[in-house]
């Protein structure tokens, strides 16, 4: 396995679609609920232990050669609002896209066919760190920082956030992001044996439904 | 079924002539250029000119997502059906240059629903001088400035403006009121591209947007023969 | 340890109450419902009240008196074939701190066949200063059963902080899971409960969750029915309207407005 692989699929300017998605941070400035560094912190860390969890540890199921169709119907229990799903499998189509020029593979090729709209981007994710050659920890990392990338680049750009303030915000979530990471792990390496019902399915009820109020806006920069 | 197969075979990299079926894709040209000199105004123009004989639909990179699109609705150049509208989390060069497969996905999904398709118009959000149209996406870009953005923009180059395959020059109507020099806007520019075409016009002008259509009209029978 | 046991103290380790309370519900064969089971334990006492056209109501008493540290109450209730079960309480379940230093488990497992109907629609559930809960609700639909269901949580009650409150809802339409969701709020919850990307310092949240067979057909139109409210139709036949809502009050306005949209 080639460690700066991880490096390559976890670059922001990896070319998978996330620079358009806010992860809820454009509707939680617009309602006055992220208003500065401080509440970005408590925004990301909020997603670290929801949804943040959750795709980590479906990354890393998938990752683990977890049943990829199994993993995206346990993504679809665990993600109440329609907006959050399409955002999800269109990111996921994205993700497949750069994944299959990246790191060619029977198994990128298989999961395109079952989902030719796109599956949940945390499977896709797992799947692309296989075919990378990574493993399920390497997967459950990168799923759990994007959780909390994305919104904190998006507020640099939504408040015009000093850049350095929310650097420092994620480099303060790095330890929480570690012990979430094992939690995400233990748990998406006992979906082969276990069944999807061991993996979390911790919930943020504002994502959920501010992701619905976003949905509706007809003026927006974020598709999600 | 017809998506299956488009989507998983292992050949689906962007800049590939043929769709995955083996049938030959739309001809994609991007429409970039500085906020407000008369990009969607083109696109709209364009439509007009040339819907009744090509297949056409419009991708749009607005930086308020659907600002552009919902003029072109208004407009109705088009069908509804064919024009798309990416999100591009306010950096519209990232969408059309960096990262392009939200505007892929537009693209290919609009020839899956509406197509086949002859041609593609991908126009970009207003931006600065340097943003240009990565080759994954389009086959050959337009740059659109305008008299009153400055005379000097031509001269100042960028590489929208040096290496874009068509420049428009826009609204050459107002150059009197703006004090701006065509003849020097043409000679800048023909310093900065050498060979590469560049055409004014003014969209109020009986010639309209002819020129620039006859331009895509050449690229489309280049891409057909 | 037997029905409605005490609270057994064996020296240093106080364990807490084991109560089960069993509904069985069948269709009585002209066009109403029976409850050939309907079975309370200890606190949990179960109490059939009048019920309106084919459907029987029962509610659910005494539940205010726990669940405290290291308690374990179940409630299941199964719906048969063509019958239809109404299933309120009659107050709100206050989760109290115990003796014990334990952790209290609350499991609810409802089991709807074909053609059969449950309206499961307790009052909230309490969450004081100092508890430690885990509700778990596992529901099992065959494809054609319909469902309303009610979840509403308050934590803290008025000026006071919450107890750690955990849940788990989970609702399987003929096999597939629809909604698995696990909230985890208070003291000892993962950092960011309370933050903008979960409950924003708002004190109740609730779920209604609609299960129509029509609905595959027919799903609902997601909308934005409050502040921070919506309905949202789920990957199957299933809907959900999720509330968070500065009480409990205003969080039980919401979730009826929406549930009397829904129909």
């Amino acid at each position: 396995m080639s460690r700066a692989a991880l490096l390559v699929l976890a670059d922001g300017r990896f070319p998978a679609g996330g620079h358009a998605h806010s992860g809820g941070a454009e509707e939680a400035v617009k309602a006055g609920r992220i208003t500065g560094a401080a509440s970005l912190e408590a925004f990301c860390r909020g997603r670290l232990h929801t949804v943040g969890l959750v795709g980590a540890a479906l990354a890393a199921a998938a990752a683990a050669g977890a049943d990829p169709v199994e993993l995206d119907a346990a993504a679809d229990a665990r993600t109440p609002s329609p907006a959050l799903r399409g955002a999800a499998r269109r990111l996921g189509r994205q993700l497949m896209r750069a994944a299959r020029a990246a790191w060619p593979s029977d198994e990128l090729d298989a999961l395109a066919g079952e989902f030719p709209k796109g599956a949940h981007q945390p499977v896709v994710l797992g799947v692309t760190a296989r075919a990378a050659g990574l493993g399920a920890q390497d997967a459950a990392y990168c799923a759990a920082y994007e959780s909390v990338s994305g919104p904190a680049t998006a507020v640099v750009r939504l408040l015009s956030l000093d850049p350095f303030e929310a650097t420092g915000v994620l480099a303060r979530l790095a330890p929480e992001l570690d012990l979430m990471v094992d939690r995400a792990v233990a748990a998406g390496r006992a979906v082969p044996g276990e069944g999807v019902d061991v993996l979390p399915a911790a919930s943020g009820p504002l994502l959920e439904i501010g992701a619905e109020a976003h949905a509706g806006w007809p003026v927006r920069l974020f598709a999600s | 079924m017809h998506l299956d197969h488009a989507h998983s075979a292992p050949s689906a990299v962007s800049a590939d002539a043929q769709r995955p079926d083996g049938t030959r894709r739309a001809l994609r040209i991007g429409l970039g250029g500085p906020v407000g000199s008369g990009k969607t105004a083109t696109v709209a123009a364009l439509c007009r000119a040339l819907r009744d004989q090509f297949s056409l639909a419009v991708v749009t990179n607005d930086i308020y997502t659907r600002e552009d699109a919902e003029f072109l609705l208004r407009e109705a150049v088009l069908p509804p059906e064919r024009i798309a509208a990416v999100e591009t989390g306010a950096c519209p060069h990232t969408a059309i240059r960096d990262d392009i497969s939200a505007n892929l996905e537009a693209v290919e999904d609009l020839e899956d629903e509406v197509g086949p398709l002859d041609l593609v118009l991908v126009e970009s959000g207003g931006d600065n001088l340097t943003a240009t149209f990565s080759k994954g996406l389009v086959d050959a870009q337009i740059f659109v400035i305008d008299v009153a953005g400055g005379d000097d923009i031509p001269r100042k180059g960028g590489p929208g403006v040096t290496t874009a395959d068509l420049l428009v020059v826009n609204k050459t109507d107002l150059a009197p009121y703006v004090g701006s020099d065509l003849a020097r806007m043409a000679a800048d520019a023909k310093a900065q591209r050498a060979e590469l075409p560049v055409v004014f016009q003014s969209l109020r002008s009986e010639a309209g947007v002819a020129d620039v259509s006859a331009w895509v009209r050449a690229r489309l029978a280049a891409w057909t023969a | 340890m037997g029905a409605g046991a005490a609270r057994r103290v064996d020296g240093v380790t106080v364990s807490g109450v084991r109560a089960t309370a069993r509904i069985r519900a069948r269709g009585d064969g002209r066009g109403g419902t029976s409850l050939p089971v309907l079975e309370g334990e200890g606190p949990l006492a179960l109490r059939r009240t009048r019920g309106s056209g084919a459907e029987a109501r029962v509610v659910l008493v005494g539940a205010m008196s726990g669940p405290l540290g290291g308690d374990h109450f179940a409630v299941e209730a199964e719906v048969e074939e063509g019958a239809r079960l109404r299933v309120g309480s009659a107050a709100a379940t206050i989760a109290l701190p115990g003796q014990a230093k334990s952790e209290a488990r609350y499991d609810v497992r409802l089991t709807v066949a074909d053609g059969g109907e449950l309206l499961w629609l307790p009052e909230p559930l309490i969450s004081a200063g100092g508890s430690e809960l885990y509700v778990t609700t596992r529901v099992e639909l065959a494809a054609t059963a319909r469902l309303v269901l009610r979840e509403e949580q308050v934590l803290g009650r008025v000026g006071e902080e919450p107890g750690r409150l955990g849940s788990r809802l989970t609702v399987r339409v003929a096999g597939r899971t629809v909604l698995d969701q696990e909230l985890a709020c208070g003291p000892g919850a993962p950092a960011g409960w309370d933050g903008p990307a979960v409950l924003a310092g708002r004190r109740a949240v609730g779920q209604l969750v609609v299960v129509r067979s029509k609905f595959t057909t027919h799903p609902v139109t997601a909308r934005i029915v409050g502040e921070y409210a919506a309905v949202m139709p789920l990957a199957g036949p299933a809907a959900l309207v999720s509330a968070v809502a500065p009480d409990g009050l205003l969080l039980r306005r919401v979730l009826d407005e929406a549930l009397a949209e829904l129909g």
